[in-house]
């Protein structure tokens, strides 16, 4: 018997080196096998729980503009080490490898159901979607290419807050992006913004809350420090679901939460009630 | 004032008490000689070590709890000082007082960070840590100021705005984010001064203004040393390293461009002289006040957009 276990064994170890790599996924909240396809096909949501999958940026922008109608923006821009920092370079390079982005924010010109939109998606894979001084630059150029051109601003906000490794300059990104904000409101232009999972500290505290509009994605994580900080700091124990979707639309942050399978119908009739028109 | 000495300044102290001893307690006719011995050491050493600061001794510096705070430069600096009360919807945050005062016949807005002293005082002041209240509250006083022509001060000293259950739900992140939108556009001129500690969010939103200005041990960071060394080195141990590396002290921030003026402190820092280190922030602040006063409303808030426009460093290609 021993013999025919092992046997069994090492068959099972055979097959699953055999299987395609990334075919079936497990959900992270529910433990549900997911086949791929099946993962494809509802925008990345557990069947079972309806947990959302983080998403990169180009399967966001697929599920979300009219077909065919993104044109990405300052494509070109890179961070470079102002204060060098040690080893921040060969981070970089290494997240730019394995994402085959430049960093951790894609923005371009789009139409979402006919209305023309500039984007942004926060890519959470490239150094924990933290702002620098590339991400705050093109958020500052996606919101004043909006404003000049009449189009709406979209965020789909993610991140771990400022970026360290560019100190200071990390900071000011928060006023910079605030700033061309406060122009773009001026304009009387919409300005949504998406908090998906998770948003949080100097993102959470600049552009990311400032949507005239404010969406989340169930159970997304939004909050400005750290629940392990918060709990460090004031020795309480955090209230249940603390700093989630649900929690911050509770407290009144949030105006809907939109489950990903109606985001683009939720933004498009948004686009409609807010976007300029012609006096009738 | 009896100052307490920082690590780095025991050397000082030491030779400080030796001194203090011979001149009390010696009853040797030579001892004149001795004493100025002594006082040129203490002279010879207190340059060596400040001249020298690093930038984890700034640090300690801008967190000593005899240095002046908010209200005591309000106390020195001002003419007079109405303070008012109350964000008009939850609260009234004393970890932020401000109010309208007067500065050579000019009326202003004033407000900022306030730490304690004391436990007891710490306690009231929330350790300078502010609440959305406090944001919210710094933002109507602004708009108070934008209404009767007033220019704004903004005193910064923060560990950073307070990560407590309460200022979660009440949503401090947006308190903050509201404040650098709306301050980008008021309509009268803003003077930020980091006095002590700059503490990321909690210092920049009171701190979008027209002229940043820096006392000279004060520090400005995105995230603290000891935050920084517990990401980086898994260990707080290594906050100086952190300080050094985040570039965080007034002579970096200046040459990054991020401040517009250091504003000297007396020798030794801020605490060893209360009336000298405010004297040096009045004239600094009214000089700035001056040049801001004479600009037309939309130059002042296209060069306010730009000043911070410009920050970030990034290639194209």
């Amino acid at each position: 018997m021993p013999i025919f276990k092992k046997r069994s064994i090492s068959a099972f170890g055979k097959k699953k080196q055999d299987m395609p790599e990334g075919l079936w996924q497990k959900c992270p909240s529910c433990g549900a096998m997911i086949h791929e396809l099946d993962l494809q096909q509802r925008y990345r949501v557990c069947p079972k729980c309806e947990h959302h999958f983080t998403l990169n940026s180009d399967e966001r922008i697929q599920m979300i503009v009219d077909q065919g109608s993104f044109e990405e923006m300052d494509a070109n821009l890179e961070t470079v080490n102002t204060l060098k920092f040690k080893s921040y370079e060969d981070k970089i390079k290494n997240y730019q490898k394995r994402t085959g982005l430049k960093d951790a924010i894609v923005t371009g010109r789009s139409k979402i159901g006919g209305e023309p939109a500039v984007i942004g998606v926060m890519d959470f894979r490239f150094l924990g979607a933290s702002m620098g001084s590339v991400v705050g630059e093109k958020v500052t150029r996606a919101v004043e290419a909006a404003t000049a051109e009449n189009s709406a601003v979209i965020l789909f906000c993610a991140s771990g807050g400022a970026r360290m490794h560019e100190g200071i300059l990390s900071l000011m990104q928060m006023a910079k992006t605030s700033g061309a904000l406060a122009r773009h409101a001026e304009a009387k232009l919409p300005y949504i913004s998406v908090l998906t999972h998770p948003t949080t500290g100097g993102v959470t505290a600049s552009f990311a809350t400032l949507g005239d509009i404010i969406i989340a994605e169930p159970k997304c994580m939004i909050g400005f420090a750290g629940p392990r900080v918060v709990k460090e700091t004031t020795h309480q124990n955090l209230p249940p679901g603390f700093q989630t979707a649900e929690f911050m639309m509770k407290h009144g942050l949030v105006d809907r939460i939109v489950p990903r399978s109606e985001m683009r119908e939720c933004l498009t009739s948004l686009l409609g009630y807010m976007m300029p028109r012609a006096a009738a | 004032m009896n100052v307490e000495p920082l690590e780095f300044e025991k050397p000082v102290a030491e030779l400080e008490r030796k001194l203090k001893d011979l001149r009390e307690n010696s009853k040797e006719i030579e001892v004149d000689k001795e004493i100025r011995r002594i006082e040129e050491k203490i002279m010879a050493t207190k340059s060596d070590i400040y001249r020298n600061l690093t930038t984890w001794q700034r640090v300690q510096i801008a967190r000593h709890k005899q240095r002046p705070f908010t209200l005591d430069y309000f106390n020195q600096c001002f003419d007079d000082f109405l303070e008012l009360h109350g964000d008009r919807h939850v609260g009234d945050d004393a970890a932020m007082p401000g109010g309208f005062a007067t500065v050579e016949g000019r009326r202003c807005v004033a407000l900022g960070h306030q730490k304690g002293r004391d436990t007891k005082e710490n306690l009231h002041r929330n350790f300078g840590a502010a609440h959305p209240e406090g944001y919210r509250k710094a933002l109507r006083l602004m708009r108070l100021g934008e209404k009767f022509g007033a220019p704004i001060i903004a005193l910064i000293d923060t560990p950073g705005a307070y990560p407590g259950i309460g200022a979660e739900e009440r949503n401090i992140a947006e308190a903050i984010a509201f404040n650098l939108r709306e301050m980008m556009l008021i309509r009268v001129p803003i003077i930020a001064v980091v006095i002590g500690e700059g503490g990321s969010g909690g210092a920049l939103g009171i701190g979008v203004a027209d002229r940043v200005l820096m006392m000279e041990n004060a520090y400005y960071s995105v995230i603290s040393p000891e935050g920084c060394a517990a990401i980086l080195w898994k260990d707080g141990k290594h906050a100086p390293e952190a300080a050094e590396a985040l570039k965080i002290s007034a002579p970096d921030l200046k040459q990054l461009g991020i401040i517009d003026e250091i504003i000297a402190e007396p020798v030794g820092g801020a605490h060893h002289d209360h009336v000298a280190a405010a004297a040096s922030l009045k004239t600094a602040v009214l000089k700035h006040l001056r040049e801001l006063e004479v600009k037309d409303t939309d130059t002042l808030l296209e060069e306010r957009y730009q000043r911070f426009r410009k920050f970030g460093e990034f290639r194209e290609r």
